[in-house]
């Protein structure tokens, strides 16, 4: 694929990264809407969902983007137009930038990251920012509320982020996202190597932790307090319309999808399958065909954790917001950081 | 601790219906390609039976939302007995339900002292345009077509003239 590339010329290549991103971006955007938001939701509430918009709904989200578009684009009078105008933009670009670092086969990556885990972390939280303005820009109480409680919630929910990939970064002892990747699919467990290493099961605890972290990160239900309907109208998004409201919708569900694929990568061993089922031992023995198949390993296995995402969302009524705040800095922060002392020790052990 | 087992059961409930709807169908109907006929007795629309109506108006004050409509003339109709002085009736000239307003609150098909007022299990006629919602005597005579038998009377009770 790089050598595929390298006949392209600079600018070509940089036209079908974008365009790569957006794929990776928004495609699994869309099915995550379809698949889990309209059918899967429907399904679990025991009816049918969209059925009309093509065949079982699923031209429904086509629909959905045509009526938000022809919408008026409402700014309110006294607010900051500029910045209220930006800040959904802000949302979507750091789910944009966040995908960059994410590889999808062994030569299918936009860039190839020494520090990788510490550029998405850092750029994952570019979205609280986009938030933020939105809610304090918006001129209304609901809309600053909103964004405070956001801004709390996802700083308090970065920190066992940060803290559950920490262990794996240990384990791996690498940052390079690629690299983690390799390290699962030829690590072996107790001399076993049939399904390599994938970190869910020695990074268990961080496993459960980012899951609930970035259950968090994403405002999904149950901690969606800075959203909660029936305390703050729609929270930060209260005053947006049109397809402003559209960006921060994409940016939710594309989130979702970005992190997951993390998650993915980081614990459930990536675009990878076990190398020892083809003989490979390193990265450079991997064949060629991988960097098609990885994708579709990739979104299978995004998809099975954005399931995992999804059915809690639709499980669990909305935590109050102190209850939020107290089990993040009271539960997830320590059990966290006692995994990263037992993960360093055990690491210097073996 | 005591919590975890509810949160898992929340989590076994949700994915049981997913997948007890993908097997068996869902508890809705999808509305305008398949229907569910409601209950008999069901407050659709008021159908009015005009020969009944006397238009003494005891409907028409007694709705809450006031959307009942009556005007009527007094006419001379021939003597009940030969020689008898002629009869003074009451004829209809307006009897509008304006259904934009009605509540289905059934106190007019309560108070009807004739049984000129029936509810019927009929509820398509939603319009485009809100002045059609108004229904006039012609219209509300139509429903009346849809009004179901009423139910067996107690024994020695009156029947209900339909």
């Amino acid at each position: 694929m790089i050598a595929l590339l390298a006949e392209v010329p600079y600018w070509g290549q940089s036209l079908l990264r974008v365009l790569g991103g957006l794929v990776a971006v928004l495609l699994p955007a869309g099915t995550i809407v379809y698949v889990f938001l309209f059918k899967m939701m429907s399904f679990m509430q025991s009816r049918l969902g969209p059925m009309e918009a093509g065949p079982y709904g699923s031209m429904q989200l086509f629909a959905e983007v045509g009526k938000w578009l022809q919408k008026e684009d409402i700014v309110p009078d006294r607010a900051d137009a500029r910045i209220f105008k930006m800040a959904p933009i802000i949302v979507l670009v750091s789910t944009f930038l966040l995908v960059v670092v994410v590889p999808f086969g062994p030569e299918a990556w936009f860039t190839d990251f020494e520090t990788g885990v510490f550029y998405a972390l850092a750029v994952s939280s570019v979205s609280v920012l986009g938030i933020l303005i939105a809610g304090w820009s918006s001129a209304n109480k609901y809309s600053l509320l909103g964004g405070l409680r956001a801004a709390g919630q996802l700083i308090a929910y970065e920190l066992p982020m940060v803290l559950a990939v920490m262990g794996v970064v240990i384990q791996a002892g690498t940052m390079n996202l690629q690299k983690i990747v390799v390290a699962q699919n030829t690590g072996s467990m107790f001399g076993i190597d049939a399904i390599g290493h994938p970190y869910v099961i020695s990074q268990f605890f961080g496993f459960i932790i980012f899951m609930i972290a970035i259950q968090a990160e994403l405002t999904q239900a149950p901690f969606d307090m800075p959203i909660a309907e029936s305390e703050l109208v729609s929270g930060y998004m209260t005053e947006y319309s049109g397809f402003r409201f559209l960006i921060f919708f994409i940016g939710e569900f594309a989130t979702a999808g970005v992190f997951a694929m993390i998650a993915s990568v980081l614990f459930l061993g990536g675009w990878g399958v076990p190398f020892t089922w083809f003989g490979w031992t390193s990265i450079d023995d991997v064949a060629n065909w991988m960097n098609f198949a990885g994708p579709l390993i990739m979104f299978t296995k995004m998809m099975l954790l954005v399931f995992i995402i999804m059915w809690i969302r639709f499980s669990y009524p909305r935590l109050r917001e102190d209850q939020l705040q107290r089990f993040a800095w009271k539960v997830l922060i320590p059990v966290a950081l006692l995994n990263i002392m037992v993960t360093s020790i055990l690491k210097v052990v073996f | 601790m005591a919590k975890v087992p509810g949160l898992v059961k929340g989590l076994g409930v949700t994915l049981g219906t997913l997948f007890k709807t993908t097997v068996n169908g869902s508890n809705t109907v999808q509305y305008p390609h398949e229907k569910e006929t409601p209950p008999v007795r069901s407050r659709g629309v008021i159908a009015l039976h005009q020969d009944n109506c006397t238009s003494c108006m005891l409907c028409s004050r007694s709705c809450p939302d006031w959307c009942i409509y009556i005007e009527a003339h007094k006419e001379l109709a021939p003597p009940r007995r030969e020689g008898g002085k002629p009869r003074q009736v009451n004829l209809l000239d307006r009897f509008d339900i304006d259904y934009a307003l009605c509540m289905y609150c059934g106190i007019c098909v309560e108070v009807c002292p004739f049984d000129a007022l029936f509810w019927s299990p009929e509820y398509e006629y939603s319009e485009p345009n809100i002045s059609d919602l108004l229904h006039d005597k012609t219209k509300l005579s139509e429903w009346m077509e849809t009004v179901p038998e009423a139910p067996e009377l107690e024994s020695g009770a009156d029947k209900k003239k339909k």
